[in-house]
């Protein structure tokens, strides 16, 4: 099968310079300027090497410069494949154990490293951090804007959906990568604000100075105020073979697949029903992946319906009350096991699953990337936090704190007089709420003319259906942004489709009676495979919960590029009694059958908790039985949480241990963190300057 | 205040010399009670130490006590089962001026003296232990293969669970905050949770040992200053050794290295002027400082990626050498403190030596040591390799 992504019905796809690599001396070719990782993916190289305690294989892993799982050697040095890009002639080889420092004895030259005072650093450039920059650019204030990717926008360039929120406010209805580019521009027109791309934050000193490696040049920040806005990590989850090569989060998926275009999997199961695991089954899907099934341990998905109605009516099963208990494989995942729960949270016998696929996406929840804005706090630093960095929401939100946040600045520093807008905090906090309950709703009575029909059944803060509506047709139940949708007046549509172009949800359809009134024309908003819809072709038609209601040929396909890029419009026409109950369009025609036998059970005590270190569940919970209840102690003992993501993965599920065990979490002390929070070589640290080594 | 129990002796401090000295106590069947504010042992200055244990000093007492604990640390895994991470590495201190040569070379026949291994050895030798070191104007150096490293963490856990298996009893996030005198007699301790009675009170506060004392109305001359270290990811092991820098740089004197045994590098640096006080929070200066005097003393470890850093209380003595023996007006009050940044290395000998004063069983070597170590000595000289 073919690795890279060559179309997408959303993403563009550039065209790139191939360039020659070598990976354990075999030639290979990637794309200049791509990671390392995303190279080494789409070359069908899953295994960058096997960790040094167990022999174990070693691959990407969270995609973000924060697990160090994926090390490879390039050019003779240790990096982190999925933060260093390729080059030409690059050799790169596995780490099979420890690795070999470089035999390179010369003296290096070095200076000290350099200083700058800024008013105002912002680590992370995602949606809080530019939304608040922006707000200090409006204001001329001096401002550095430092992010450790290449590109700004955050998690932001992952997003191939439309947004929810509100038109005017939030940018709803438009593609979250497009939203990036737009907050890139806006702040483009701002000269206070400056961007260093490619720089990371490593840690944050006691003495208020904030440390940067930029162009592998250690650098000094000495800012007034810092905005930490440096966004969530993924939670992991606890199960035998959580650490074998496939097994990922749902956002490392997504920056392989949206962002470096590499189609990392054939067949993948999705762990977790939030909003990231119903929409990472989407991305897949639209990048040719099949999704045989998504797992949600609660009785019902906690994200959007609307996401996990796109994915039942594209033919994904969502198994509720359902767990993963293992994976397998040899040096990659091979098959995946999920169970049913009793209502104890136990996994019941004889409820076994097992699917062939060769990923698994976890996705449930996120952490906030803190540490930094924790440590600063801590330093008597005058230190702010927005975003998923001070609060896990969506991104919507995120832009919203980013500004109440970029505002509280400038008004510390003086330069905003004025109170931070009342409705900027109410707006926050309506993107953030939760989704409201399932509703049951009645479909219009009516069958002449023609209207818009909302699959829209649960409260979520979105409302761009009303605002594009030109007739004033629409109207949110209670003029609120976290009302449902309904038609003020019969007569009033005039079937425009803009509704149906920009919902975020896919929910709306139009049903257009008036050329025929017994085979009305349904027009079906689409965002996969365009070659699945020709004219005349013959389609499974879903109703909203996905049961295939019959095959008709497409009429028609209509696309607004300008106005609405990426989303097709689909006009079949069907009888009358099924008009307003079709929904969607079946594209994942094979499902895949999982096999009911559970082969090789595998004790769950053998799940990794701390992958750095190889550390099972097993050894912690022997630990927490024997009295420890200082995780400092735990790490001395166990070297849970020694390794070089500080904890960042393991403490979530170390904690979950000590809750499993029946600890009161306030009898537990929690871990020091300490700077770096990321590893930086020695010698970038003395000031040594990569340009004089040669 | 109710629920008082009584001790045959209470330890304050479960780091670097309280837990030892639990262990030295519990085997000797002492009841003894360790207290600490920390929540499990080790939590202090301990686990802050950067691991290396060496008998090489110029004090005897200091090499007589160290290479008793290096018995300790070399044999545990054996004896106890325990991987404490020993590392048999040794220590090396290449110099590159003819002062510190001379120095060395002059401290050498009091070492051999009292047991110590050790030569002074020429480049080439110096080059075997750390290849790719910069010879660039490199003299030679000690090396004295018997010293080595083990893991703070490791240890103190280790020689904690044998105190807690030998019916020593331990009690963590209690602060002591008062030793009770009854008459110019240690009558027990006062914590912020309760009393407890014991005519023997060792204190083994380190860098808190000052405040601890007052308490009693005794003033002991223990400053802490602070120091800070980092650790590397972990390499394939390319040199084992502790490398001692005694060359001053700016800011800074000494600086030193190794690799453990899990491959990580692990460093520190002695700040001048000295950093006086009880501040551990990390600083931008460190890294920066301690970083480009490694590189151009071993140049391949500028590849070596720093993972963390931290910073640690050494508690000064005014000489450089620790504070061990009774005091001569609280009956009752021993001092076990002022370990100068050397208490884990220090730490099982001195364990040994406390439990010895305690149950009146010294010997010979000890009378030395706690000749050395008195509270009451005039604190007139310096130790060479403080």
């Amino acid at each position: 099968m073919e690795k890279r992504i060559t179309k997408h019905p959303i993403l563009e796809i550039p065209r790139r310079k191939e360039v020659e690599f070598t990976w354990n001396g075999e030639n290979l070719v990637g794309y200049e300027g791509e990671t390392i990782a995303s190279s080494l993916v789409a070359n069908g190289i899953n295994v960058f090497g096997h960790h040094a305690k167990d022999g174990s294989p070693q691959s990407i892993f969270c995609a973000n410069g924060q697990c160090s799982q994926c090390l490879v050697m390039a050019n003779g040095l240790p990096v982190k494949s999925c933060m260093t890009r390729l080059e030409p002639g690059m050799a790169v080889e596995s780490i099979e154990g420890l690795p070999d420092l470089p035999e390179d004895d010369s003296v290096p030259l070095l200076r000290e490293p350099p200083v700058r005072e800024v008013e105002v650093l912002i680590i992370g450039g995602g949606p809080a951090g530019l939304s608040a920059a922006v707000e200090l650019g409006k204001r001329g204030i001096d401002t550095l804007l430092v992010d450790d990717k290449s590109r700004l926008g955050g998690k932001l360039v992952l997003q191939t959906h439309k947004f929810f929120g509100s038109v005017e406010d939030s940018h709803a209805g438009t593609r979250g990568f497009e939203i990036a580019r737009i907050l890139e521009q806006e702040l483009s027109r701002l000269s206070s604000v400056e961007i260093w791309l490619n720089a990371t934050a490593v840690g944050v000193f006691s003495d208020g100075i904030v440390g940067i490696v930029k162009d592998k040049i250690y650098r000094k920040i000495i800012p007034l105020k810092l905005l930490v806005a440096s966004g969530a990590r993924e939670k992991m989850l606890s199960f035998p073979g959580n650490t074998l090569p496939g097994v990922y989060g749902a956002g490392a998926f997504q920056t392989l697949v949206n962002r470096d275009l590499v189609r990392a999997s054939e067949k993948i199961l999705v762990v977790g029903g939030g909003n990231v695991g119903l929409i990472a089954g989407y991305h897949a899907i639209q990048a040719g992946i099949g999704v045989v099934a998504l797992v949600e341990a609660l009785p019902q998905v906690g994200g959007y319906r609307v996401h996990a109605d796109k994915l039942r009516r594209l033919g994904v099963p969502i198994y509720t009350g359902h767990t993963v208990v293992s994976a397998s494989g040899r040096e990659r995942v091979e098959s995946v096991t999920i169970a049913q729960l009793d209502k104890d949270w136990r996994v019941m016998p004889g409820t076994y699953k097992t699917f062939e696929v060769d990923t698994v996406l976890i996705a449930v929840g996120l952490a906030e990337v803190n540490e930094f804005y924790l440590k600063a706090r801590e330093w008597g630093m005058d230190a702010y936090a927005a975003g998923d960095a001070r609060e896990i929401a969506e991104a919507s939100a995120a832009m919203f704190t980013g500004k109440i946040e970029g505002l509280k600045i400038a008004r510390s520093l003086g330069l905003y007089e004025g109170e931070i807008p009342k409705s900027w905090k109410e707006k926050e906090i309506v993107l953030k709420s939760k989704p409201g309950p399932s509703v049951k709703r009645e479909k219009p009575k009516s069958e002449d003319g023609v209207m818009p029909i909302f699959h829209c059944y649960q409260e979520v803060p979105c409302n761009p259906c009303a605002s594009v509506c030109p007739e004033g047709a629409i109207k949110m139940e209670g003029d609120e942004i976290m009302g449902l949708p309904y038609m003020v007046e019969q007569g009033m549509c005039k079937g425009c489709l803009n509704c149906v172009f920009v919902c975020p949800g896919l929910a709306v359809t139009l049903v257009d009676y008036r050329n025929d009134s017994e085979h009305p024309t349904v027009t079906l908003p689409y965002e996969i495979w365009r070659e699945k819809v020709e004219i005349g072709e013959k389609i499974p038609l879903t109703d909203e919960e996905g049961a295939v209601l019959g095959y008709y040929p497409v009429e028609k396909v209509i696309t607004n590029r300008k106005k609405y890029p990426g989303t097709l419009l689909i006009q079949v026409r069907v009888e009358k009694n099924i008009a307003k109950e079709v929904a969607g369009i079946w594209v994942q025609e094979k499902q895949v059958e999982p096999s009911l036998v559970y082969e090789k059970e595998l004790p769950p005590d053998e799940a990794i908790i701390c992958r750095c270190e190889r550390v099972t569940a097993g050894e912690i919970r022997a630990a927490i039985r024997g009295g420890v209840r200082d995780m400092n102690q735990l790490k001395a003992l166990t070297r849970a949480g020694m390794g070089a993501c500080g904890s960042k993965t393991c403490r979530p599920m170390i904690l979950r241990i000590f809750e499993e065990e029946g600890i009161d979490l306030s009898e537990v002390t929690d871990r020091t963190d300490r700077p770096l929070f990321v590893e930086v070589p020695l010698g970038v640290l003395a000031g040594m300057r990569m340009a004089d080594k040669k | 205040m109710t629920n008082r129990k009584n001790f045959d002796v209470i330890i304050v401090g479960a780091g670097s010399v309280g837990v030892p000295t639990a262990m030295a106590l519990g085997e000797q069947g002492v009841k003894a009670l360790v207290l600490d504010k920390m929540p499990s042992p080790g939590q202090g200055e301990n686990k802050r130490a950067i691991g290396g244990i060496r008998a090489t000093h110029s004090d005897p007492a200091k090499i007589l006590t160290c290479l008793r604990s290096l018995e300790i640390f070399s044999s545990w895994k054996e004896l106890h089962g325990d991987d404490i991470e020993w590392l048999k590495g040794g220590y090396t201190f290449p110099v590159y001026r003819e002062v510190d040569e001379k120095a060395l070379k002059s401290i050498l026949p009091i070492q051999k003296k009292f047991g110590l291994n050790i030569e002074f050895v020429g480049p080439e030798a110096i080059a075997e232990v750390v290849p790719g070191i910069n010879r660039d104007g490199l003299r030679g150096g000690t090396f004295s293969p018997d010293d080595g490293s083990a893991s703070p963490l490791r240890s103190s856990n280790a020689f904690y669970k044998k105190a807690v298996q030998s019916g020593i009893e331990f009690r963590f996030k209690e602060n002591v905050e008062k030793i009770v005198l009854n008459n110019r007699s240690v009558a027990g301790v006062i914590t912020d949770k309760g009393e407890y009675r014991s005519e023997v009170v060792v204190d083994a506060a380190g860098p808190y040992s000052r405040t601890l004392c007052r308490s009693a109305g005794v003033d002991i001359p223990v400053t802490p200053d602070s120091h800070e270290a980092a650790i590397s990811e972990p390499v394939k092991p390319f040199f084992t050794c502790m490398v001692v820098d005694l060359r001053p740089g700016p800011n800074s004197k000494n600086y030193y290295f190794y690799q453990n045994k899990l491959g990580q590098v692990v460093f520190c640096i002695t700040p001048d002027p000295v950093i006086v006080g009880t501040d551990k929070r990390e600083t931008s200066r460190f890294l920066p400082q301690v970083g480009a005097r490694m590189v151009n003393l071993l140049p391949k470890l500028k590849n070596l990626r720093v993972r963390r850093v931290w910073r640690g209380l050494y508690p000064m003595s005014p000489d450089g050498s620790p504070l061990v023996g009774w005091n001569r007006d609280v009956k009752g009050l021993l001092h076990a403190t002022g370990m100068c940044g050397q208490g884990f290395m220090l730490g099982p000998g001195v364990g040994e030596l406390v439990a010895r004063t305690i149950t009146g069983k010294t010997t010979e070597n000890d009378r030395i040591i706690l000749e050395a170590f008195s509270p009451y000595r005039s604190f007139g000289g310096e130790e060479a390799l403080k």
